[in-house]
């Protein structure tokens, strides 16, 4: 995985990039597949390409108190890994996994 | 109609069933999908768990995967059965292998990607190298 993130450094900087750089200084990580400057996925960064709705524990993250899907403007995910991850959460609810609701 | 699809099948048993009953449960349930023409290709059990909500006045059940793969048919006859056994008290069915073979795909795009990069051969070459020790340790360890 470290490898990973070395060879993705390098190649935006071998294209000399200025815009890139302030990007980076100004917040530290790659903006995912989309080169976002605040917002990074975190789906986009470790690759995940599958969200398991059985994995409780995991979406559990993504759950704040009252059982609500976490919006992306506060996650920063992609839309395509937000979608993905509102499915995972609403089969796990639908198999009670996952609350619907909680008071 | 006939290609080949795979399921992911998650379904609650009643918590008053014991270790017993789940399993002779989930046998049945694998009778009728090979019945069915279909292929089991796991089956597991996830234990017991609090559901996140009462369902039918309980708070707990046992959960348990299955894996198929088939035409479709026998997950209609399988659904239809448990729907009628009042020992479940919930199922979900869901089709996995397009999302899987999309994933394949990303994941195919990735590493040609990667290979075409400058410097992938020191990657590829510290990849390699990296797990090797461990496997070596590992042997001297056993011996």
């Amino acid at each position: 995985m470290s490898t990973n993130y070395e060879d993705r450094g390098r190649r935006y900087n071998g294209g000399g990039d200025d815009d890139f750089d302030r990007g980076r200084s100004m917040q530290g990580g790659r903006g995912g597949r989309r080169m976002r400057r605040r917002r990074i996925c975190r789906f986009c960064i470790e690759k995940v390409d599958i969200i398991d709705f059985k994995d409780t524990r995991f979406l559990q993250n993504f759950i704040p108190e009252r059982g609500k899907i976490l919006p992306r403007r506060i996650s920063g995910n992609c839309a395509i890994h937000q979608r993905m991850l509102a499915e995972a959460i609403k089969r796990a609810r639908n198999i009670a996994l996952l609350p619907y609701t909680t008071d | 109609m006939d290609t080949q699809r795979q399921y992911e099948v998650v379904f609650i048993v009643d918590p008053t069933a014991d270790d017993d009953e789940v399993t002779r449960l989930t046998d049945g349930f694998k009778q009728i999908v090979t019945d069915q023409g279909g292929a089991i290709t796991k089956a597991e059990s996830m234990g017991r768990r609090k559901l996140a909500y009462e369902i039918l006045h309980k708070t707990e059940g046992s959960f348990v995967l299955m894996e198929i793969e088939g035409s479709g048919r026998e997950i209609a006859e399988l659904e239809r059965r448990m729907r009628v056994n009042d020992r479940i008290i919930r199922y979900i069915t869901v089709r996995v292998d397009e999302d899987r073979q999309r994933a394949q795909k990303f994941k195919d795009k990735r590493e040609r990607k990667a290979a075409k990069r400058p410097g992938a051969q020191r990657a590829k070459a510290i990849s390699e190298a990296g797990p090797a020790p461990e496997v070596e340790e590992a042997q001297e360890d056993a011996a």
